[in-house]
């Protein structure tokens, strides 16, 4: 599903922040990306939302070489993918219920899926009876869960997650790695990057280890 | 409708089983018609939610439609005077013609007689007489001189034949050559012809019309630029939200679709705006120009902005608003500028947020 073959993300400032870089994730495969900060997760975290195109290598997503896609097709290529950010990023004027939807509107479903799709979601992040509700009013923490709701709205086949336990107490950890298990289980591919040791070690998944721009475990 | 509830039972079906098996995305929401549904929705929403983005700031929208309202009632006023001047000149043509003098001594009748045969010439469309005594009942009237008149032993009037040429005789020479022509028949005394007026006049609606089409053209583009900066702020504002947008898949169509109704918006409530304007304008004019008109015989009345004007200015300052919007996104969407300063600093080329 995720294909890297000896990328390579060069910036002319920094020189290169990922080497040659080569792993397979399979479809229904989960795994962790970590290594120290500035080791390259961001930037591989971004050749796969095509936000950055590789320097040499190929990224492949599904089998299409994301590289060489066209910048109309770039819309497609990211709704395959449902991504979980750090910082949320979430549209502080809309409700959680319009946030949870944004893919499923940009995606041309009608409102009655879209409604029955985001109670769904919402409801699998535990925040039933929040949707009219403004992310401001929310808590660090369930905003985070607004973030993962919206990236598993639309049913995507990967799911790559920044930090998404990052601002969750460990029984809401817990909980949403559960939920990452659940999508796994129906085929879904989950790349979580993250720093949180005692949550990847409790977990027996595939580790990814970055370290200055190389990987070092897969 | 029963085929909607059956194709949702079939997604809801298709849900429910999710868990078994492999997930594939849709590249949309169902059937056709949920799809048309969905689109009109989207449309709807944007139309609504822009105009909502325009009440919300009401005195930055004030200001801005302000502006743009008095430019375009720049433009549809300069029209709206040109379409009176028009008319003006309308009622002149018929005095483009050329009146003719007879000799004290010619007739009623022989004049008649000269009438109709001057009537046979090619290049006259009609010929008017007067008598000396309708001359006479006239000049008492209109000029304010009748009790002189009458102190007078004889009536010092000639006969006037009033001659009106064919409309085809717009050209200089050809009038000229006709008022040679005329002044050499015995009866004729003098001829007299308003050509140098005529000339002046067209020669000022000229200087007019060129002078509201380069009006035109300015204010046009001032109100492109105006309509364009003020999308391209808002774009600047909503920065962040065109951002997440396009992390989850919104294709450009998607994000330019509410900035152009917000282009139609403006447009469209500027050009109410300055039809108000004129209205307004001609309605303080009105009286004034009809107490004027009644001096000069209540021939001329002041023309309006009409429906099907009124209709065009909307349209046209609506299109402007949008077809400025389209030029600025297309153009802000692929600046590097702002791809630069955007949160997600993408210094490599091929990057595409925005």
């Amino acid at each position: 599903m995720i294909d890297f073959d000896s990328v390579t993300k060069r910036y002319p400032e920094t020189g290169d922040v990922l080497r040659n870089v080569s792993f397979h994730l399979s479809r229904g495969e989960i795994a962790f990306l970590t290594g120290h900060s500035g080791a390259g997760k961001s930037t591989l975290m971004r050749l796969i939302t095509v936000m950055e195109r590789s320097s040499r290598g190929r990224v492949l997503l599904d089998g299409q070489d994301v590289g060489l896609a066209k910048e109309h097709q770039l819309p497609f290529i990211r709704r395959k993918m449902g991504v979980i950010y750090q910082d949320y990023k979430l549209l502080y004027d809309r409700t959680v219920f319009d946030n949870v939807a944004l893919p499923l509107v940009i995606a041309g479903f009608g409102h009655l899926e879209v409604n029955r799709r985001v109670r769904a979601a919402l409801d699998k992040v535990n925040l039933s009876g929040k949707e009219k509700k403004y992310p401001f009013a929310l808590s660090g923490g369930e905003q985070q869960r607004v973030g993962i709701a919206r990236a598993v709205v639309n049913k995507p086949p990967i799911i790559i997650a920044d930090e998404p336990t990052g601002n969750l107490d460990p029984e809401l950890s817990a909980e949403i790695m559960n939920l990452f298990s659940q999508f796994q289980q129906v085929g879904v591919t989950v790349l979580i990057a993250s720093h949180d040791i005692s949550l990847i070690n409790q977990l027996n998944h595939r580790v990814l280890k970055l370290d200055h721009g190389q990987l070092i475990t897969s | 409708m029963k085929y909607r509830n059956k194709n949702l039972d079939k997604k809801s079906f298709r849900n429910n089983s999710l868990k078994q098996v492999p997930r594939q995305t849709k590249k949309a929401g169902g059937h056709f018609i949920d799809k048309l549904y969905a689109y009109r929705d989207l449309h709807a929403h944007a139309l609504f939610s822009s105009l909502g983005r325009i009440v919300a700031t009401p005195f930055n929208s004030i200001m801005t439609i302000s502006v743009l309202a008095i430019a375009i009632s720049f433009v549809s006023g300069f029209y709206i005077l040109k379409a009176n001047i028009q008319q003006l000149t309308g009622h002149l043509e018929s005095s483009n013609q050329i009146s003719l003098f007879l000799r004290d001594d010619v007739s009623d009748s022989h004049a008649n007689k000269l009438a109709e045969s001057i009537r046979q010439n090619s290049n006259v469309q009609n010929v008017k007489l007067i008598t000396k005594e309708e001359a006479s009942i006239e000049f008492q009237t209109y000029s304010g001189f009748g009790s002189a008149i009458k102190e007078l032993e004889k009536n010092p009037l000639p006969i006037v034949l009033q001659v009106l040429p064919k409309r085809i005789l717009n050209n200089k020479y050809e009038l000229e050559n006709l008022e040679k022509e005329l002044k050499q028949l015995p009866e004729v005394d003098a001829a007299q012809m308003d050509l140098q007026w005529i000339e002046r006049l067209q020669s000022i609606i000229a200087v007019i019309n060129l002078f509201s089409n380069i009006l035109n053209i300015l204010l046009g583009t001032a109100v492109l630029i105006i309509i364009g900066n003020t999308v391209r702020l808002e774009l600047h504002n909503r920065r962040d939200e065109v951002v997440i947008q396009k992390l989850v898949g919104a294709t450009n169509s998607f994000i330019r679709r509410p900035f152009l109704y917000t282009g139609f918006w403006i447009g469209f409530i500027s050009g109410i705006s300055a039809w108000f304007i004129v209205t307004v304008l001609m309605l303080v004019l009105w009286q004034a120009v009809e107490k004027l008109s009644s001096l000069y015989g209540g021939s001329f009345h002041l023309i309006f902005l009409g429906l099907i004007d009124t209709l065009v200015l909307i349209s046209i300052s609506s299109l402007l608003g949008v077809l400025a919007s389209w030029v600025v996104l297309s153009y802000q969407m692929h600046a590097k500028s702002l791809k630069q300063r955007s949160r997600f600093h993408t210094p490599v080329k091929g990057a595409d947020i925005l």
